[in-house]
């Protein structure tokens, strides 16, 4: 039957040769947590949006104070007395934090959900099929990462800007009320900001609605909850994750908000809870 | 080695795919084949454990392919071409797999050079074309050095001699042993490729046939013939293998004898003919007939749906 086709065989020029790894190389394969810690660490420095965000977020935290604290000094004839008052050379160093949780919450959500968005996710579930070893992974660098470049941003933000401050003897000291928790609070703060990402990356799985979801919660819920009458504005407040999380970084004047640690681990619970919920949608669901 | 028992998916209302057993053998190329929608990815899914099955079950190797220690050093899949980050360059995409199971780096570059992406490697995949995606999926499928490989649909968006290559690729890996199931909707394609078939439509299992076999089957030559009397030319016509189909005033398609035969008859019986035309089923007409009724999207030649 001349219109059937039988299979031809491949002639042995044609033969491609797929080379075997040796025996010793394939009895060490296996799939161990710390070798998808290295993986995501590697698929981490490999993208350029993760450090366009991280350093956009360093240059947050490191740049922003100085700035206020010098635009202080070099406008400081023209100050009101109102401006005077308010002026806190804590607050304003470290006032950096405000622009930076927006870059590490992105950065902890665009490193799974844009994965869901590219379609990686399935070549990442494909080789660690047990999945969960990826999402520890990515919490676990994107957390890392984010106190130890975080700490001494905010370090370098605090000291210098009390330098600059200096200059008109309005600065404050390491050792003066609030100020190491504070400090070192900023890098803590954001820490738990990145797990909170990549906690709302992996549960909603999508870029646009993971944002959305981040700054409708952290930014926008705050200003919402103000609006209320003040009794409700003041007991549903100062539960909200980001309000919670940064009575942390309380400067020692607001008496509306909670005690600091208590706040923090209440913001700390939030981002674990998402992240588990998280690790339970990522284990059931279809990829 | 894959086996499949009473597989099973529903998407809400939607049965992906229905009661689905098969078992993939080592050492042959098992084409996987059937209609757009027949289900034939979403199987693939849930043998690697992308999908969760609704209810069956389906091993590698003997074991579940999330349970092995190393999975992509048992079963190396190309599901689709872009499970890539455009961002990345295709040799950190391929370092970064191959480093969740601890396989050497060099073997990157091994599985690049196989499928000719060395000169592209240090490129980020963004700029890849479709057939470059495919070739970066193969690679990425190779890497483990796996006991099985699945390839969906390996030569979309590949040139003639990629396609060539592709072929080549799968029976090579088959004759070094391994188990190598090709997915396809082009039956031409498969019989050129495969030695197995494994036929579905709409997640139901059609058959399960070697390429020989089928072939043979669907060599079942038709003749038309168009006469005065197709009753009389039916009733004249026996044999254990002769079939005739009405397909139309005074037509009639006779499978299971010669146009010499049919005419030899015929004129024995003073029976007028008119037409005598002999016609070859092809491959493609053979699968078409056995997924028919299984063909979820229907093109119409009228544009209107019956």
């Amino acid at each position: 039957m001349s219109t059937v086709p039988s299979p031809t065989p491949t002639p042995a020029a044609f033969a491609i040769v797929v080379p075997k790894m040796d025996a010793a190389a394939t009895a060490g394969l296996r799939v161990t947590q710390g070798r998808v810690i290295a993986s995501e660490w590697l698929k981490f420095r490999t993208l350029r949006s993760s450090w366009i965000l991280f350093v956009a977020a360093i240059g947050a935290v490191a740049m922003t104070g100085i700035a206020l604290s010098w635009s202080t000094i070099a406008d400081w004839s023209h100050l009101h007395p109102g401006e005077l008052d308010h002026l806190n050379p804590l607050a304003d160093s470290l006032v950096g934090f405000q622009l930076a949780q927006l870059f590490i919450g992105v950065l902890g959500i665009i490193l799974i959900a844009g994965e869901y968005s590219t379609g990686m996710i399935r070549s990442s579930l494909g080789a660690v099929p047990k999945r969960l070893p990826v999402l520890w992974a990515k919490t676990l660098i994107v957390a890392t990462l984010t106190f130890v470049t975080m700490l001494p941003a905010s370090l370098f933000a605090f000291f210098v800007s009390q330098r600059i401050l200096a200059g008109k003897n309005i600065q404050t000291s390491w050792s003066a009320a609030h100020v190491p928790r504070s400090v070192v609070g900023v890098a803590l703060y954001l820490t738990v900001v990145a797990i909170l990402g990549v906690g709302l990356g992996a549960l909603i799985r999508n870029i646009a609605g993971a944002i959305a979801t981040f700054v409708g919660v952290m930014l926008i819920l705050p200003g919402i909850a103000s609006s209320l009458s003040q009794v409700w504005a003041d007991r549903i407040n100062r539960f909200l994750p980001s309000t919670a999380g940064q009575s942390l970084l309380s400067f020692g004047s607001d008496t509306r908000e909670m005690m600091p640690w208590n706040g923090f681990a209440l913001f700390a619970v939030y981002a674990l809870g998402t992240i588990l919920a998280a690790a339970f949608v990522l284990k059931g669901r279809d990829a | 080695m894959i086996h499949a028992q009473a597989l099973r998916k529903r998407y809400g209302d939607v049965v992906a795919v229905n009661d689905l057993s098969f078992e993939i053998k080592p050492g042959v190329v098992t084409g996987f084949i059937g209609p757009n929608g027949s289900g034939k990815s979403t199987t693939m899914r849930m043998i690697i454990g992308l999908d969760a099955p609704t209810s069956g079950t389906v091993s590698v190797n003997g074991m579940k392919y999330s349970e092995h220690r190393a999975p992509i050093h048992e079963v190396g899949a190309l599901l689709e071409a872009k499970a890539i980050h455009p961002g990345r360059t295709a040799r950190n995409h391929l370092l970064a797999l191959a480093a969740t199971t601890g396989i050497p780096a060099h073997r990157v570059d091994t599985v690049l050079g196989l499928v000719g992406l060395s000169d592209v490697a240090s490129k980020r995949t963004k700029g890849f074309s479709l057939g470059m995606g495919q070739r970066l999926g193969i690679a990425a499928a190779l890497l483990g050095d796996p006991a099985t490989v699945i390839l969906d649909e390996p030569t979309n968006g590949l040139d003639p001699e990629g396609i060539l290559w592709v072929r080549h690729l799968l029976r090579s890996l088959a004759a070094e042993g391994r188990t190598v199931l090709v997915s396809s909707h082009l039956m031409a394609e498969m019989a050129l490729t495969a030695d197995h078939l494994i036929i579905i439509g709409m997640g139901t299992l059609i058959a399960d046939i070697s390429v020989a076999d089928f072939t043979q089957q669907a060599a079942r030559d038709l003749v038309h013939v168009r006469t005065a009397d197709p009753q009389r030319l039916t009733s004249l016509l026996t044999g254990p293998h002769v079939q005739v189909t009405s397909t139309g005033p005074g037509r009639v398609d006779i499978a299971g004898l010669t146009c010499e035969a049919i005419g030899d008859i015929a004129a024995a019986n003073a029976l007028p003919i008119y037409e005598l035309i002999p016609h070859k089923t092809s491959l493609e007409e053979a699968f078409m007939d056995k997924t028919k009724d299984a063909v979820e999207y229907r093109m119409t030649t009228t544009g209107v749906t019956p």
